[in-house]
């Protein structure tokens, strides 16, 4: 029988511990995909970071390092630092990413590291049951903004493509989600070019992908991907924000 | 052939004469010659010097790199070691070899830039937050600087546990003779475990400092704490100076054990048995020279450059078998032969 469909060789047979309707498994999927179809996942070495996506070190194949929170992309520096000819790769949450680990971000950003970051937003901090994330939007009701997230207390949310798009070292950035075909497929071609463009020298990639959490969001999955259509894409807009052809290294 | 160097100059050397080819720091005094070393050497010998956004990020790339297999190295001052205490819990939690170094200066806070000895308790007792040890070293010469990095980086290596040179604003900033080691590719150790790229051919390695199941953590705490008591037995490094006879025991390391040294030769000259124990791994403390001496001296006198902290494990060590007393300047004052002496001819 000729097999059509299945799991990629760089995702392990380790169960997933993730929520039912979490998209982690979606992007968990397209980044092993990436990684097996440029034939890196030998040299390849994975960050996981502090959040729900922190036991990925268990899922994907390649070597993976565990960082302290935020400072993943600090790790990943290091790795690539001594070892240039392996493919390093970040797999980081919001309050990872936008929150703790903002400066090691930015910084990695800015220095151009010739890495590849994948960036999962979904609003909220889902490991330690639903409090207010950097990217929470403005009015959401959370753990710790019950009356809604009010922007005169909490602040706005941090809009990471944007952000880091004004930054000369980013090479490529670009936001994408998972909420359906086209757009699964959308972020498919993203993530790869993201570790493409490593493999090509051509500095810091990162794409964000709008996710969803519906346990911490009280939805139900389906609920869940239609709050992500209504509310975080009009705040989010999906697109390239940056993407430097010829890279951001100085010959 | 030997060449007068700064000791902040001769870490750095020692670094690279040991393999180091990584080193990612952060700007601070007093250790500020070594990264500016590191900087002016590195790219002539296809090293990395990285000066990070913050010494948070750069023990963590020495956290990757180390990950990697490679050996690297941070340095730092007191207010700068705090902010990698976490990084350094994660490393000693991974098992990942790696050297730091502390020229101390005065603190609490952002204290004050002149030498100090107040970290201490810091470095040995409580870097960061769970149950975790490092290697402390504490060079008293330029010389011992060098010595001690290359044996830092060896040992950190052989136990998979991070090491620390705990130096000060004195040794760093001043300049001695040293030979240095051989120029030439020293042979260094597999790592088998790193995070290098499997290359299709072994299992994935994990590097990781997370276990969610309370006895597999126990588990594997417990196993660190065996290596910990080899290396209590076999790594206790001091020298012993006069010791033999003294009544009192002097115990002081780093800058103020050459102070104490001009001091127990004073005592000598006036006919007062003093001698002086100077730890040189103050984790593990020279536990065994300690309780040597206790046996056949009257009393020991611990001096520091803080309020008092090695003198709790001397106390400890000899199980308070003879009365320990303490005399420290802190904040940055270095106590001078003569108020030691003072203390001396006190007590005998």
């Amino acid at each position: 029988m000729a097999i059509v469909f299945q799991k990629p060789k760089v995702l392990t047979d380790a169960p997933m511990h993730y929520c039912p309707g979490c998209t982690h498994g979606i992007v968990h999927r397209l980044v092993a995909q990436a990684i097996e179809e440029l034939g890196v996942e030998g040299k390849t070495v994975g960050v996981a970071s502090v959040g729900c996506s922190v036991m990925c070190y268990d899922y994907f194949s390649c070597d993976m390092v565990q960082a302290p929170h935020g400072r993943a992309q600090a790790v990943a520096t290091g790795l690539k630092r001594a070892r240039p000819e392996n493919v390093i790769f970040t797999y980081q949450g919001d309050g990872d990413l936008a929150a703790i680990g903002t400066a090691e971000t930015v910084h990695a950003a800015t220095r151009g590291e010739n890495i590849t970051v994948i960036f999962i937003n979904n609003a909220i901090y889902g490991m330690t049951g639903g409090q207010m994330a950097p990217t929470s939007l403005p009015g959401q009701i959370t753990q710790t903004t019950p009356y809604g997230r009010d922007v005169n207390t909490a602040g706005y949310p941090v809009k990471v493509c944007e952000m880091l798009s004004t930054l000369d070292g980013v090479a490529f950035a670009q936001r994408v989600t998972v909420n359906n075909v086209k757009n699964v497929n959308m972020a498919r071609k993203a993530i790869k070019k993201a570790f493409q463009n490593q493999l090509d020298g051509k500095g810091y990639s990162i794409v964000e992908v709008l996710s969803t959490c519906p346990t911490n969001w009280g939805l139900s999955p389906v609920e869940a991907l239609k709050w992500l259509e209504e509310n975080m894409l009009p705040y989010y807009p999906l697109g390239v924000y940056k993407d430097v052809e010829e890279g951001v290294k100085v010959k | 052939m030997k060449v007068l160097m700064k000791g902040n100059e001769a870490l750095a050397q020692a670094a690279i004469s040991a393999g180091c080819r990584h080193f990612f720091g952060y700007p601070i005094t007093p250790q500020t010659e070594l990264a500016a070393y590191m900087s002016k050497q590195m790219p002539k010998i296809g090293g990395t010097y990285l000066q990070a956004e913050s010494e948070i990020a750069a023990i963590n790339m020495v956290l990757g790199a180390s990950a990697a297999g490679i050996r690297a190295m941070t340095s730092s001052s007191s207010p700068g070691i705090s902010l990698k205490g976490e990084g350094i819990s994660y490393m000693a939690g991974s098992d990942l070899p790696a050297v730091i170094i502390n020229v101390q200066r005065g603190g609490p806070g952002l204290g004050g830039i002149q030498p100090s000895q107040a970290d201490y308790w810091q470095a040995t007792k409580a870097l960061g937050h769970g149950d975790f040890q490092i290697l402390v070293f504490a060079p008293s010469t330029v010389q011992e600087m060098v010595d001690l990095v290359s044996k830092a980086f060896d040992k950190a290596d052989e136990y998979r546990m991070p090491a620390m040179i705990l130096a000060d604003g004195m040794l760093g900033q001043m300049m001695e003779p040293v030979s240095l080691p051989e120029e030439g590719e020293k042979k260094l150790p597999e790592k088998p475990w790193a995070a290098s790229g499997h290359q299709g051919k072994r299992t994935h390695n994990i590097i990781n400092s997370l276990y969610l199941t309370p006895d597999k953590l126990e588990a594997l705490v417990r196993e660190r704490y065996a290596r910990y008591e080899t290396v209590k037995e076999k790594e206790q490094l001091c020298e012993e100076y006069l010791t033999d006879d003294a009544d009192l025991i002097l115990v002081a390391y780093g800058a103020s054990s050459r102070v104490v040294r001009s001091a127990v030769n004073k005592a000598r000259e006036k006919g007062l048995k003093a001698g002086l124990i100077r730890p040189i791994t103050l984790w593990p403390f020279p536990v065994n020279a300690l309780q040597k001496a206790a046996s056949h001296a009257k009393a020991m006198l611990a001096v520091e450059m803080s309020m008092g902290q090695m003198v709790d494990d001397v106390r400890l060590a000899i199980n308070c078998k003879l009365p320990v007393h303490f005399y420290g300047r802190t904040g940055g004052m270095i106590p001078t032969p003569a108020q030691v002496l003072e203390q001396i001819e006190k007590l005998i």
